[in-house]
């Protein structure tokens, strides 16, 4: 069956979020010729522009930046490379003002720019113009369901499926970017229903590696019926049923752990009380998003208590990602790139997240550095004639055995218990991790032996095949590092493993395989 | 999650389809159809663009909601969003949309310690 849209472009982009769009502006300039294909929207897709991402800003004094990334070294607990952070940090201080002619940067109050901190949506809204500006050609609502590859394995496009137009595509590149985002497991997080860890999937599929899948251990607290933007709530006061304040550490995994527990057992109830002062009359003018979920259920969310909930962040603001093994933010695989969350960030925050400002730093760096290496490996090879290129996805698409129903509610349902339910994934351990790992495997063989769809519904069910490929990825990795580290912490092995400093590899799709890096990184790090 | 379409508010530009994320609505006439309502993320996306503020989505995203256009028309909610944004407004004399975000993080951090000093204190260190 022919496909019926197919193109050809030197550089395509494989999502549509921050760092896909940061990508496609980088390698529109350097003179490719760039398409992106985001499953939605570019402009509303993803958790930047429900968020407000705040970019790791530090001046150009060397004695600053040196300061700066040592302390970030001492806090990625051995696992991040200093140049990288170098590159982030001057990436970004350089590149974040030319947004300027599309975002009305607001004052610093000083008579200067304010320029670090961005509202998600405006952020986006001027990302797709700028891209757009440059010569980018945005194709919304065409998610990608399979990476081509030739004969060499050489990544050399894509395909997919047009969700308006019922129609489906397939581009050839010169070069390919993964832009796809982190995996939240469907937990509900704002912005997150689309980030699926559907790049993770593609690229594993071509035989990518990851890294870093066990740091993905990360919470967002908001109220019980909306997951929400944070900013009211970083002196709540938390209260039981009974109206009795529970004891909780203001930061860190315990401050999780105690919220969880007492999740577990009954509800809780966050009160604002203690909220700077200032903020009440403005946060709607900082944060629009944020009053709406409470004043249409007509609670005060400043002086009355509501029932919580935590929504689980895995991979987006974990470390973890597709493996980069090059200051060009190659992935394993020849031809592809990874950029933003779909990336890891293991580079810049070792195994703890980094908080929102390093990671959106990382987000718009890697985005350049992706998109201006794929320009020009995919220039130096417009000469070439077409290769024969073949799909390579598998499960979904070439079923095992007879294609029958799958329900895809019960398997996602399972993914977000096991990966997102606060006993496990705030009390781990490996008797826990091997039980869910089964059954996970066993929803994988599930889709593997029966999955078959075509147009929108192989696009829903894809989804549900990259959420358990990445569930399997995040717990064998955490099966596999049998120490306590940064974002990884296991209630069985608590200690800090001084012989844990390397980095930790994931991959496979039929047997989910780990193995330690090189430990090249730990003893340069020495 | 979204709720309701206001026909007698649509012009019928169906950007509410193209623009949501999610895939959440269909093309009509005389309003766009919430044809996947379990893929909407309640985002409020739809609200932010709709530029006839004919959108309202209720504030759960778990559970869906019946709502009474009547009431909700004369809550002040539709366009509440969009106008707070400031999204397709020019900036008032002297102050432009984002000139108070600069205070996000300030606020951020003092939440932040309130609540570490609050914990301090409890326990004496």
């Amino acid at each position: 069956m022919s496909d019926d849209i197919i193109s050809h472009t030197d550089v395509l982009i494989i999502g549509g979020g921050m760092a896909a769009a940061w990508a496609a502006i980088a390698a529109a300039k350097a003179g490719a010729s760039t398409i992106l294909v985001d499953k939605g929207f570019v402009g509303t897709s993803g958790v930047t522009a429900t968020g407000g991402p705040n970019h790791w800003w530090v001046p150009p004094d060397p004695a600053v930046r040196r300061d700066v990334i040592e302390k970030r070294l001492e806090a990625s607990c051995g696992l991040g490379d200093p140049e990288w952070m170098e590159r982030v940090i001057d990436t970004t201080w350089r590149t974040l003002p030319e947004l300027g002619r599309h975002y009305a940067f607001g004052t610093d109050g000083k008579g200067g720019t304010f320029y670090s901190g961005v509202r998600g949506s405006e952020y986006m809204r001027a990302l797709r113009a700028y891209a757009l500006e440059t010569g980018a050609r945005i194709l919304d609502h065409h998610p990608a369901t399979q990476l081509l590859v030739d004969d060499d394995g050489t990544v050399v496009g894509a395909k997919g499926h047009g969700r308006l137009l019922g129609r489906d595509w397939e581009i050839r590149a010169g070069a390919v970017i993964i832009a796809t985002g982190g995996c939240a497991f469907r937990s509900g997080l704002i912005g997150s229903h689309g980030n699926t860890g559907d790049g993770y999937l593609l690229a594993a599929e071509a035989g990518a590696e990851l890294s870093g899948m066990e740091f993905s251990i990360q919470y967002t607290m908001s109220p019980a019926w909306a997951s929400t933007r944070t900013l009211p709530y970083g002196a709540a006061r938390y209260y039981d049923a009974n109206g009795e304040e529970l004891d909780v550490p203001p930061r860190g995994h315990e401050h999780y752990q105690i919220l969880g527990k007492a999740l577990l057992a009954g509800p809780v109830y966050a009160d604002l009380a203690d909220a700077p002062a200032p903020l009440p009359p403005i946060l709607h003018l900082i944060q629009p998003f944020t009053p709406p979920p409470f004043a249409r259920k007509g609670i005060d969310l400043f002086r009355e208590r509501w029932p919580i909930k935590l929504y689980g962040e895995g991979t987006i603001r974990g470390t973890g990602g597709l493996r980069i093994i090059d200051d060009e933010c190659s992935t394993t695989v020849d031809g592809l790139y990874a950029a933003g969350d779909a990336a890891t960030r293991e580079l810049v925050t070792g195994a703890i997240s980094g908080g929102g400002a390093v990671n959106s730093a990382w987000a718009l760096t890697s985005g350049q550095v992706a998109g201006e290496a794929a320009a020009r490996r995919a220039l130096g090879r417009r000469h070439l004639s077409p290769a024969r290129a073949k799909a390579v996805g598998s499960v979904g698409i070439h079923p095992a055995n007879s294609v029958r129903d799958i329900d895809r509610r019960a398997i996602e349902a399972d993914v977000d218990l096991h990966l997102n339910g606060y006993q496990r994934s705030l009390f781990r351990s490996g008797p826990q991790l091997t039980e869910t790992l089964d059954i996970l495997d066993t929803h994988w063989r599930d889709l593997r032996d029966h999955g078959r769809a075509d147009g929108t519904a192989l696009v829903s069910l894809r989804e549900t095949v990259a959420l358990t490929a990445t569930a399997r990825w995040c717990t064998a990795a955490a099966l596999a590092r049998v120490e306590s580290r940064g974002l990884h912490v296991r209630v069985d092995a608590p200690d800090l493993d001084p012989k844990g400093g390397v980095r930790l590899l994931t991959g496979g799709l039929e047997n989910v395989w780990t193995r330690p890096e090189s430990r090249r990184f730990a003893e340069a790090a020495e | 999650m979204i709720a309701h379409i206001f026909e007698e508010l649509c012009d019928g530009c169906n950007s509410c389809v193209t623009i949501c994320p999610t895939h959440v609505l269909d093309p009509g006439s005389p309003v766009p159809v919430i044809a996947r309502l379990d893929q909407c993320q309640t985002c409020y996306m739809c609200e932010l663009y709709c530029t006839s503020d004919a959108i309202y989505v209720a504030p759960d995203q778990h559970v869906v909601e019946n709502i009474d256009p009547d009431i909700i028309r004369a809550s002040g909610h539709l366009g509440r969003i969009r106008h707070d944004h400031g999204w397709d407004r020019a900036p008032d004399a002297g102050h432009r949309h984002l000139d108070d975000y600069r205070q996000l993080g300030p606020l951020l951090r003092e939440g932040g310690e309130t609540a570490a000093r609050r914990y301090r204190e409890r326990h004496g260190d």
